[in-house]
Order: structure tokens, then sequence, then C-alpha cells
């Protein structure tokens, strides 16, 4: 399964430097779209694939069940996917505004600020 | 739960939610931004002294014992940059009362501020890497409004590259903290000091440690990775332009100084020469890049760039030293090098604002002549600017009189010698500026016929104010060079001796 997902997360970087790397703004986002849904996936399964019970430590005991899942990466991943999901909606807005005030898709055509 | 290291969080919070409640009141907005700068200001002064005098300060959020909860934590390195956090915010807020346009000030610029302020207390402050990361996206969240906030068709272009670039950067930071998490079960700095070192495979915490390097690298502006800066820096209005060449990459080199300071110091012959030969290209091609600029920001711009180097040259030969002294003594160059860094690039910013509104220009070719109408303002540019270049007395110089020191003790001439080459290509870019804005006799179809428009009474105090403070603030730090670089030393030692961060943050657990 780890392996499957490690593949997996390769495509999406892959797939995310690609799009990133065509000569169009809205493809730009969706290659970080991609990249930032990698990385919450490489938390996920480096933070380690395991079949196991809820992190719940039942009535009366003091010790949760043996195994019992990690619960941290899915709160890590779950702030990542939030903060992600902010960002990338400013960063819509903001790529719809560029493309309206400069008038064009291509990148190329942002260069005059570099001089 | 020690109050002090909540206060810089909580009063820029405060500030900013009270400034969005009276967002139809722009005065009260105003007064608000000023007041809440000055209370971080003192606060953080308060835990500076905290600090100094009690040693590491930590606190466990919401009661749960690290490593488990979120601890912040304030060695003297984080409070220092925390003083300056508040040193920059209290001027920028000062400064914008009169620099900004109505316009952007009515669209939330000062609860912006404030959020972009707390954010980066809150990377100085804490003690766990996945809580650094939030406190990034906190920071970069109001840098991305500040920068585009306007919507001028340079400011878009720019902020495109800025956004674009910092978010690879968070990705990468955050599958670097995913894959840390997977190898030693912890992201507390603390507890993954401890860890690191008895990991089975060192291999794994060096490709680690390199994945931090690109990520951090990216937003500290390092070689290769500057190019988003000098694209974006000079496109919003001085007063945001300042306040992010004060204090936005500089949260990139606090993140790798800790990380590689604490962290990943395993395999120091490779990470940190790497560090070391990482500075040197930073700093020449800096310099170089603003060699070839005929605008006044975008030569500062690249002069960040080119200063990021010496920070983290500190940082690679502390690494590469087997004395303890002498890796003290490069650090506590480092420290005192961002110190002085941050006051003077934020104040050269500033100088670029009033230079801009008396000739109606940033480009050099079409300044001129303000030394005669301006001896002032002439003076208060040319103490940032030879201290940037290093000259004695001022701050600059003390900085890199103690990087070379360590670098001549490490024995790394080579080094040594760009870092004194650059120091002068520094003071020529300086000198053209000073050439073509301050000395040359003003164009012919300038604004600046002669007499110069005069700045209102209002106004001379609420841009030039900041700009004199601090101006007084860098010779201060020059004339008195001594206490600062005790300050410094002694944050450095916190550095160095690594023992003394855990303990404070994990109690007498191990």
């Amino acid at each position: 399964m780890a392996a499957l997902l490690a593949i997996l997360i390769g495509c999406l970087y892959a797939a995310g430097v690609y799009m990133m790397l065509r000569r169009s703004l809205f493809k730009l986002i969706l290659g970080l779209v991609l990249l930032s849904h990698g990385a919450n996936l490489l938390i996920f399964t480096a933070g380690g694939l395991t079949r196991a019970q809820p992190p719940i430590i039942p009535a009366g005991a003091d010790a949760p069940v043996v195994p019992s899942a990690d619960p941290l990466p899915q709160a890590l991943i779950l702030t990542a996917i939030v903060i992600g999901f902010g960002v990338l909606a400013f960063a819509l807005v903001l790529f719809h505004r560029a493309y309206q005030t400069i008038g064009s898709d291509d990148p190329d055509e942002l260069r005059v600020s570099d001089g | 739960m020690n109050v002090l290291l909540v206060l810089p969080l909580v009063i820029p919070l405060t500030t900013a939610a009270a400034s969005l409640l009276a967002w139809r009141r722009l005065p009260l907005q105003r007064f608000l931004a000023v007041a809440g700068a000055a209370a971080l200001l003192a606060a953080s002064a308060a835990l500076l002294a905290g600090v100094w005098t009690n040693g590491i300060a930590a606190t466990q959020m919401g009661g749960w014992p690290a490593p488990f909860g979120i601890t912040l934590v304030a060695d003297l390195f984080s409070a220092v940059m925390v003083v300056l956090a508040g040193v920059v915010g209290l001027a920028v807020a000062v400064y914008s009362l009169a620099s900004l346009d109505e316009p952007r000030e009515s669209f939330g610029y000062y609860p912006l501020l404030h959020v972009l302020l707390m954010g980066v207390c809150g990377a100085f402050l804490t003690g766990d890497l996945f809580n650094l990361y939030v406190w990034f996206e906190v920071m970069l969240m109001a840098s991305f409004v500040l920068l585009a906030l306007g919507g001028e068709p340079d400011q878009l272009r720019g902020a495109i590259k800025y956004v674009t670039l910092n978010l690879v950067a968070s990705a990468l930071f955050l599958a670097a903290v995913g894959i840390l998490y997977g190898l030693a079960g912890t992201l507390n700095l603390a507890d993954l000091a401890g860890k690191l070192n008895s990991l089975a495979e060192p291999s794994t915490v060096t490709a680690l440690a390199m994945l931090f390097l690109v990520a951090f690298g990216i937003k500290a502006a390092v070689f290769p990775l500057f190019f988003w800066l000098p694209a974006s820096y000079h496109t919003p209005p001085v007063a945001v332009s300042a306040v992010f060449a004060g204090l936005l990459t500089k949260v990139g080199v606090y993140a790798l100084i800790r990380v590689f300071t604490l962290l990943f110091v395993q395999d120091v012959g490779y990470t940190h020469t790497l560090i070391l030969v990482l500075s040197g290209l930073t700093m020449v091609t800096g310099v170089l890049g603003a060699a070839a600029q005929q605008e006044f920001r975008r030569i500062l711009s690249f002069h960040i760039i080119s200063q990021i180097g010496y920070m983290i040259l500190g940082l690679g030969l502390a690494g590469l030293t087997t004395s303890t002294a002498l890796a003290t003594l490069a650090l506590a160059g480092s420290v005192f090098y961002i110190t002085h860094h941050i006051i003077v690039k934020t104040n050269l910013f500033l100088v670029s604002g009033v230079a801009r509104r008396l000739g109606g220009s940033f480009e050099l070719k079409a300044l001129g002549g303000l030394y005669r109408g301006r001896p002032g303002l002439a003076i208060l540019f040319l103490i940032p600017a030879l201290s940037l270049a290093g000259m004695p007395p001022l701050s600059g110089f003390f900085a890199k009189l103690s990087l070379v020191q360590a670098g001549l003790g490490a024995g790394q001439y080579a080094i040594v010698a760009v870092a004194l080459v650059v120091g002068l290509l520094t003071l020529f870019s300086m000198t053209k500026i000073w050439a073509e804005a301050f000395w040359k006799p003003a164009p012919a179809d300038s604004a600046l016929d002669s007499p110069p428009p005069d700045l209102g009474p209002r106004e001379r105090y609420t841009l030039l104010l900041p700009i004199g403070l601090l101006a007084v603030l860098t010779v201060t730090i020059g004339l008195a060079a001594g206490p600062v670089f005790t300050l410094a030393t002694r944050a450095a030692e916190q550095l160095v001796n690594r023992d003394a961060y855990v303990h404070a943050v994990l109690g007498g657990q191990r």
C-alpha cells in the first residue's frame, strides 16, 4: 500500500511540476494544487500506514488498545488542507485579477517587472 | 504560563481584530496601528529583558507537556528577533500614516500589517516545526495581500511570482515536515534535537536537511533561489517594501539558523560546507545584480540578497569549525549582522520613499539635486548606506568584523576574501545612489527644479521621524558595539550549546 501511494505521490508531484511549467497562469494554479495535494498525501504516507484501532482510550482503561493508529498526521494534513484551501482561493482571485489587468494568460507577459 | 511569550502574538492579533472592527473609521485604525506596534515593541523589550536575566523561556500552550503540545520558546536569538520585529513594525506603522494613499489604507492595510507582524513573531517564538509552518502561512497570507493591495499592473506581476514561489516553498517545507515526522515521530524542535542523533540512517537525515535548506532557502532568498525577490519587492508602496525587506527574508534566515544549529548537525562537513558555498555565491550574485540596476528600490532589493549571504556565512562557519569559541564568534557575527541589517535596510527603503516623494521617481536618472535641496535627508541616507557597506564606526562594520574574524580563525580564507570584496562593491552601489540621487544636479525636466516641493509639517514628522530614529539606532549600535556584541555572543552561546534549549523545553526529562 505504501509503495502504491508513493507512486501516486510521485505522479502528483510530476504532474504538478509539469503543469507549472506550461505557459498558462491557469495551469500554474492547477500545478500548485497538485503539489499541495502531493505534500498532504506524503505526510499521510510517511506518518505510517497501519491497519489499527482508532486511537481512543476505552472507558475504564488508561491506555489505548494497541495497535492504534497515529492521529497526528491526520491532524497535520487537516491543518495543511485548510491553509492550502485559503491560500489557493486567494491565488485564484489574484491570478484572475492579473488576467483582467494585464490581459493575457501567458506568464511571459509578466516579465516587465523584472526589467 | 509565561505571559511574556504570548504577548508578542496576542498584541498584534488584538490590534488587527480591533482595526477590522473599526473598518470605516480610518483615524481610529491609524491610532490603533501605531499604539499596537508600540505595545508590541514594549512587550518584546520586556521579553528580551526577561530572557536576558532568567535564561531561555518556554511555555506549553494549552497545558500539554512538551513534546505533545505546542511549545513557545524564546532564547536570546528569538527574543532579539522579536524586538527587531517590534522596531520595524513601529517605524513602518508611523511612516505609513503619511506615505500611504487613502484607498489602500481603507482596504485593510493596518490590520494586515499587524497580522504580518503576528506571523513573524510567531515564527520566531515557536518551538515546533509544524507550528512554524502555520506561522509561515499566516505571515505569507498577509504578505500576499499587502503586496497585491492596490492592484497596479506591476504589483500584480510581482505578486504572481512571489505567491507562486512561496507556495512551492511551502509545499516543500510541508513535505519535509511530513517525512521528518515519519522518521522521528515528533516535530518538537527540542525533542527532535535529541532523536535525530540516534537514528539508524544518518544519510536520510542529510537528505531531509537538504529539503529544509531548499524550502527555507527560497524564503530567505539564498542563491540560486532568490529571483522572486527583485521581481516583486519594488512594486508595492514603500511602507510595504520596507517591512518586507526588513523582516520577511530574515524569517527564512532565522529558520535556517535554527534548524541547522539545533537539528541538522550530524553531517556538518557536507551540509555546512554547502551553506558556506551558497553564502559566497549569494553575496556575489546579489551585489553584482545591484550594480546593473538603475532604480532605487531595485538596487536595495538586490542588496538584501547579498546581505543574506553574510548572515548565513556565520552559520556555515559555525558548522565547519571544531572550536566552540569560534563557532560562537561566527554565530554571534550572524546575529549581529541580522540585527544591523534589519534596521539599516528598513531605513534605506523608507528613505527611498521620501526621495520618491521629493523627486517624483524611483529611477536614479530622473532623480538628482536632493543634497542641495535637502541636506538633512542626504545625511539620513548616508548613515544607513555607509553602515550597509560596513564603514566604521557604524553598525555594519562591527557585524562584518566579527564574521571576518571567525572566517580567518576557521581558516576559510577564500570566503573572507569574497566577503571583503562584496563589501567594497556594496560601497560602490551606495555611492552610485548617492551620486545620482543626491549629488548630481537635478535633471532639467524633473519635479525638483528648485526649490524642491515642501513636505507638510505633519508629513515631515511622520516620514522623517522613523527614518531619524532608525538612523540613531544604527549609530548607537555602532558606538555601543560592545554591549550589543555581548548580547549577540550570549545568543550565539545558546545556539551552540543545544542542551540548554532542550532542557528549557523538555524540563528534566532527559
